[in-house]
């Protein structure tokens, strides 16, 4: 029946096999990090640290080292460097968020540099910043699947605090809440999260991964609980559609030259978003809303 | 002031003795004494800027003071206070967050606990009685963020009281609500006070709303207090020598108008301190 989407091979091939356990592990962890990230409106960061990882991943790639490493140690080292210059104040969150940014970007073109002109490699370039998910090998699989788990707990362990203080931080602080460390905390899961997914779809890309599931289920659901579901249900089903349509985009040219899985995985999340889009304001139609109010001041002074 | 005389309710729950607070070298509240008694209603009326958000942030334990002590049932305060609940101003709600009414609830309960354990059904049934106590099960599943102010202010209420504080300080709570929603609001809690046995101490600029249910006032101005009730507080002696100068105080059918002159004593125009004055 799905003769037309599954080319011969595709389950027999062990790079596939790899790609797609490896691909719905990270959606699956992208997902739940990503919905905390939208709620509390930190996309921007999540971004500035997949610039961070690609710095690091480069400089992996430069130092021998296995790129994993260096996207994950890059980004929690973007992460501390943003709590210091301060991304919990509302105001010097955009401030830290960009001068994160600028630096990594600056490291990210020397690493590249380097690599692209002191050594062989050509594909560097293309594999830090748009992935190379059939590469990935079986040894790293443990290092995936054990990083993914310790996401998953910590998001678990810090889940209740971590909602609240998305909801609203002076709630949470009126609870006793420690706002720093959880959103310290959290800070370093999402570093993780994006390391994570830059070896599916490259650390550019990873914000797409990160911030497009959640996203679009944030925009049909009523429930956090479900909206968690339905983002890593829309995240694992993208990913294993681009993986799939990649494979099967060797046997589409003559040439027999296959897209890469980032380009078919971003464009699954983009339609997902639109088709979201397109069910909220439909449902919008239907029932009318009370007005936005703008947010206000903070006179209690909690940030 | 006179703060001698038990009003109503059960023992003292609340004592802020001999309080000063200074902010950058400024005073912001200076030989500042008051009570508030298990299971009243107390107000704490002021104009904006006069202090009142300083005093909570003292009562939770945020606020350092230069001198004076703050008692939870005689034993010195602790930061965040397990026996007091807090609803901040102005709590804002983004309409697309996924909560629910009975979500925020029960985050009043767990939300600061780490650690994942799953609702026991005694949660589940404290959430919905507090639903219950504050009205709000015919929006206990939309999400907060698309209800109108006055029904915030439930889900906000029900969110605090959840964790069984003995104290429920609330800021400003009726800033922002129309007239009906104000109303509704004060009897909610004048309810709840009685029924949970809690004392509730609320901020509000305007009075008027409150005479009926307030068992007590505190009463700020002038980086001071006077508390009573509002028999004993709301007087042409009393506010003007909390004001440290001439204050009328007008009586209108059953409403209360303070009319504050300027120090000169010329203008006495209400207009000059119109959060003080009603209609």
């Amino acid at each position: 029946m799905l003769d037309w989407l599954i080319e011969p091979g595709l389950f027999a091939n062990h790079s596939v096999d790899n790609a797609l356990a490896v691909g719905a592990v990270v959606a699956v962890v992208s997902a739940v990090v990503g919905i905390f990230t939208v709620l509390r409106g930190q996309s921007f960061a999540g971004h500035a640290l997949t610039d961070v990882a690609t710095a690091g991943g480069a400089g992996a790639f430069l130092a021998g080292v296995a790129p994993l490493a260096g996207f994950i140690g890059g980004g929690v080292v973007g992460a501390a460097a943003m709590d210091v210059i301060g991304v919990q104040r509302v105001k010097g969150r955009d401030i830290a968020t960009g001068v994160v940014l600028g630096a990594a970007m600056g490291l990210a073109a020397l690493f590249l540099y380097l690599s692209t002109t002191h050594s062989s490699a050509t594909g560097t370039t293309q594999l830090i910043l748009f992935g190379s998910i059939f590469t990935v090998q079986s040894s790293t699989l443990p290092e995936v699947f054990v990083l993914s788990v310790a996401v998953l707990v910590v998001v678990a362990i810090i889940g209740r605090p971590l909602l609240l203080s998305s909801v609203s931080t002076e709630l949470a602080f009126a609870k006793g809440v420690r706002l720093r460390a959880v959103g310290f905390v959290f800070m370093v899961v999402l570093a993780v999260s994006v390391g994570l997914s830059a070896i599916v779809i490259g650390s550019i890309l990873s914000t797409a991964l990160l911030i497009g599931p959640p996203a679009s289920a944030l925009k049909v659901v009523g429930r956090f609980g479900t909206g968690v579901a339905v983002a890593m249900a829309l995240g694992v089903g993208a990913t294993v559609l681009g993986v799939v349509l990649a494979y099967d985009s060797f046997y589409w040219f003559p040439s027999h030259r296959g897209l890469p899985v980032s380009f078919f995985v971003v464009v699954a999340v983009v339609v997902e978003f639109a088709v979201a889009s397109a069910l909220q304001r439909w449902r919008h139609s239907r029932t009318p809303t009370r007005p936005r109010v703008a947010n206000a001041g903070d006179p209690i002074g909690w940030h | 002031m006179s703060d001698e005389r038990r009003i109503a309710g059960g023992g003292e729950l609340l004592r802020v003795e001999d309080v000063d607070v200074a902010i950058e070298g400024r005073e912001i509240l200076s030989h500042v004494n008051f009570r508030v008694d298990q299971g009243e209603f107390t107000g704490l009326i002021g104009a904006n800027g006069s202090g009142k958000t300083t005093l909570f942030r003292v009562i939770l334990g945020l606020q350092t003071v230069a001198r004076g002590r703050v008692t939870v049932r005689g034993e010195a305060l602790q930061r965040l206070n397990r026996s007091i609940g807090y609803v901040p101003q102005k709590v804002l709600f983004d309409p697309d967050m996924p909560i629910r009414s009975r979500d925020l609830v029960a985050l009043g309960i767990d939300g600061n606990r780490l650690g994942f354990k799953r609702r026991t059904r005694a949660d589940h049934q404290a959430v919905e009685e507090m639903l219950h106590a504050v009205d709000a099960q015919s929006f206990a599943d939309r999400r907060v963020g698309g209800l109108s102010g006055g029904e915030q202010q439930r889900v906000l209420i029900a969110h605090a009281l959840v964790s069984r504080p003995e104290l429920l300080l609330l800021d400003e709570p009726l800033a922002n609500l129309d007239p009906g929603s104000v109303q509704e609001i004060i009897g909610l809690l004048h309810q709840v006070a009685r029924q949970q046995h809690v004392a509730i101490f609320l901020s509000a600029h305007e009075m008027n709303p409150l005479l009926s249910v307030m068992d007590r006032v505190v009463y700020i101005a002038n980086a001071r207090v006077a508390s009573g009730t509002t028999d004993e507080v709301v007087r042409p002696d009393v506010l003007s020598a909390l004001y440290g100068h001439h204050v009328d105080v007008l009586r209108v059918h059953g409403r209360v108008m303070v009319v504050v002159g300027e120090e000169s004593g010329q203008s006495f125009t209400a207009a000059s301190h119109p959060e003080l004055v009603v209609e």
